[in-house]
């Protein structure tokens, strides 16, 4: 393969970033940007353009990122940003969220579709509570990879003992998170650039790659579930034309494991099985379909498919409840969760009516202790809470499969997105 | 490479077919917005994919200033014939007749805004519930929180400060009667994605994306087009150059790019090599700062 189409083997990975300003997220960002020449030419000259009408002394990389005009106006971030840039070996989607407790829902957003996270640590300041929400949220959110950027070393003269002590204090916390299988370390300086692309040498006493070469290389490829096949149908595909009269084909994304054409499946909730007939990409057959690939099934068997139901292996059935154990976040700023009154479920491709039948606990995100005797849920509490719905769901828990473990309730009254759900 | 190792390019088609996929489900008469540019081909191309052997189940949409390249709507004709669909056109002349919108005057004049209007007409003559655009989240900062089902007032105001949140896969397109989405299943692909992916796929796209002849004339820092919409004013001095376009919109405001770039290979390597953002080359957006975001407040793509 020449060199100009090693395009066709790029990879991509989905990062999550959380931090307040003064953390030196938006410059490491900008910097990320600056040295892979992601930044273009009336980018730059915009964004010192506004620099200067907002009074700034200094090119303000924040204001790549911070794009609505309040944003700009209060100096914050309110919203994800989803912001790209590509090195010949991957393309990388960030998703830039705020840090501020307010926005907890925010971060829970970023992290439910990123393969990692990255957490920056002021050198001088050390593991805060704001980093332990952050490590916390990824955790949650089933995020295997943190990076852990100790940024401003240039401030604390690139001495190892700071960074030492945040790896011991970061250390003891982490032995808390149950998802997080790879944990790096890296000490950086945002503003300078030490050990963001190229490594330092200013740290001679660090012997680990830079963050980009990090990023890079990072193996995020068994991340997904490639055991316990889910086909959720999306779709039916009739094209009722001469040319394909008896096609029926079922649309939909690879949710976990594998699938072959010859394969016996198991449709759920009928409970019928046939074999794999194709496995289509409009006009090719695959020799096989895995998450996250959108592929389009045919059966052997004519039997009853519609959207909402499942395609599975016969001897691995996912679970199939009308009660289910979850943790969920609350997103509405204007309705608290109450108790025993209906929602409406959406999970993989499925829609049922739910009831909230208790409150277990909220978790307090600061001290990650258990609250347990304060019952009110609202915007940006996290906690497990017990369900039922008004059909039996087909899932796996959320540790096990994103996809198959993950909901959202939506208000019946105003459609509005209230809460996201992760099966226990 | 692992066997189950998906490419940036295979990972984001899967994506954007997802997204087209659950709009057909969750909205009764969806359209695809379809300009003739090649973010719209790309996911008329997608959409099509993600319905074989079947027809895709989209009416097409075009909103057309009447200021267009002859080439676009020659492409648009015969893009639409070949994959079947049903083309509805809004026209902004149409508009501007029926005295809805008032065409702005002076010599920067534009239709470009006035598409809102003629956009909000079309969904609401036509019925649409849905309309999906091929917008991207790198285009500009305003689309960088954009979300990939976005809701629409009765008015067809973007709310940026009260979108609803969008995890993992759950797309929420639920609304009341008259309510209205936007959805964008290219959102996280960058300009470059779009590049290589119609040369992975040999997507047939307009001549005017290659390197070509054209008479042009600098104006306010773009490199416009000479045609009965763009006529040369004193002082300023036409010349036959060598362009391409790396957007296409209104003829009025999209800039061409001094380039030899002739094919889909050449143009990657050249915009892996450009310091420019291909929205740069767009008067539109030079307008204000905010000049994005106060459009789609008002309807715009």
């Amino acid at each position: 393969m020449t060199e100009d189409k090693n395009y066709l083997e790029m990879d991509l990975l989905r990062f999550t970033t959380a931090g307040s300003v003064d953390d030196g997220k938006s410059t490491l960002v900008g910097r990320l940007f600056y040295d892979t020449k992601s930044i273009f030419e009336d980018q730059l000259e915009a964004i010192e353009r506004s620099s200067k009408q907002h009074g700034d002394e200094n090119v303000n990389l924040a204001l790549l990122t911070d794009g609505l005009r309040a944003e700009r106006e209060q100096g914050i971030t309110i919203d994800v940003a989803y912001r790209y840039f590509a090195t010949p070996k991957r393309k990388f989607i960030i998703a830039d969220t705020p840090g501020h407790i307010q926005y907890t829902r925010n971060m829970v957003t970023g992290a439910s579709t990123a393969n990692l996270a990255l957490i920056l640590v002021d050198a001088r300041k050390g593991v805060i509570e704001q980093t332990k929400r952050h490590a916390f949220i990824a955790d949650l959110l089933g995020i295997k990879h943190v990076a852990v950027c100790i940024n401003k070393m240039d401030l604390v003269d690139y001495e190892q003992p700071p960074y030492e002590q945040i790896l011991k204090d970061f250390g003891d916390f982490a032995s808390r998170l149950d998802n997080v299988t790879e944990l790096t370390f890296v000490p950086i300086s945002a503003l300078k650039g030490d050990n963001v692309v190229e490594r330092s040498e200013n740290m001679p006493w660090y012997k680990g790659p830079s963050l980009l070469y990090h990023l890079e290389t990072v193996y995020v490829g068994s991340d997904a579930n490639h055991v316990d096949a889910r086909f959720p149908v999306q779709w039916v595909i009739r094209p009722h034309s001469d040319e394909h009269h008896d096609f029926r084909g079922f649309a939909g994304r690879v949710a976990g494991g594998v699938f072959k054409p010859g394969d016996e499946v198991t449709v759920l909730p009928s409970g019928f099985s046939t074999r794999i007939k194709k496995i289509l990409m409009a006009d090719k057959e695959l020799e096989k379909a895995y998450n996250p690939l959108s592929v389009t099934v045919t059966l052997e068997d004519e039997i009853d498919v519609s959207r909402g139901d499942m395609l599975v292996k016969p001897n691995n059935q996912p679970k199939v409840d009308q009660n289910l154990d979850a943790m969920l976040c609350w997103f509405s700023s204007s309705k608290k969760l109450v108790a025993g009154s209906k929602y409406l479920l959406r999970h993989t491709t499925k829609d049922v009516q739910a009831i909230v039948t208790e409150v277990l606990y909220k978790v307090d995100v600061n001290t990650l202790h258990k609250v347990e005797d304060d019952y009110e849920f609202g915007m940006n509490d996290i906690g497990r809470v017990t369900l039922r719905v008004s059909q039996p769901l087909f899932f796996d828990t959320y540790r096990r499969n994103r996809n198959t473990g993950s909901f959202i309730l939506v208000d019946s009254f105003t459609n509005e997105t209230l809460a996201a759900g992760m099966m226990r | 490479m692992h066997t189950y190792n998906v490419t940036h390019l295979n990972q984001l088609e899967s994506e954007s077919i997802f997204v087209l996929r659950e709009t057909a489900a969750q909205f009764e008469r969806p359209c695809l917005m379809f300009s003739g540019g090649k973010d719209s081909i790309v996911m008329a191309h997608l959409a099509a994919k993600a319905f074989a052997p079947a027809k895709t189940p989209f009416n097409f949409l075009h909103v057309d200033t009447g200021h267009n390249f002859p080439e676009t709507i020659e492409f648009r004709d015969r893009f639409v014939e070949k994959l079947g669909a049903q083309l509805v056109v809004g026209l902004v002349q149409d508009s501007i007749e029926r005295g809805t919108v008032q065409e702005e005057t002076g010599p920067d004049a534009s239709r470009n805004g006035l598409q809102s209007v003629t956009l909000l007409e079309s969904i609401e003559r036509e019925g649409f519930d849905a309309c999906l655009g091929g917008g991207r989240r790198d285009e500009e900062k305003a689309r960088a929180k954009e979300r990939f089902f976005s809701h629409r007032d009765a008015f067809g105001q973007w709310d940026p400060k009260n979108q609803r949140p969008e995890l993992w896969n759950l797309f929420n397109g639920r609304m009341a009667p008259s309510e209205n989405f936007r959805v964008f299943p290219l959102s996280n692909w960058t300009e470059m994605d779009i590049w290589q992916y119609a040369r992975l796929e040999e997507i047939e796209l307009p001549s005017l994306y290659f390197a070509h002849e054209r008479e042009v004339v600098e104006r306010n820092g773009s490199l416009l087009a000479v045609s009965e919409f763009v006529v040369p004013r004193e002082g300023e001095n036409p010349a036959k150059e060598t362009v391409r376009f790396r957007t296409i919109g209104d003829a009025t405001c999209t800039g061409a790019v001094r380039s030899n770039a002739s094919s889909l290979d050449e143009v990657i390597q050249e915009v892996a090599a450009s310091r420019i953002t291909e929205r740069g080359s767009r008067a539109d957006d030079r307008r204000s700062e905010a000049a994005m975001e106060d459009r789609k407040k008002q309807g715009y793509f």
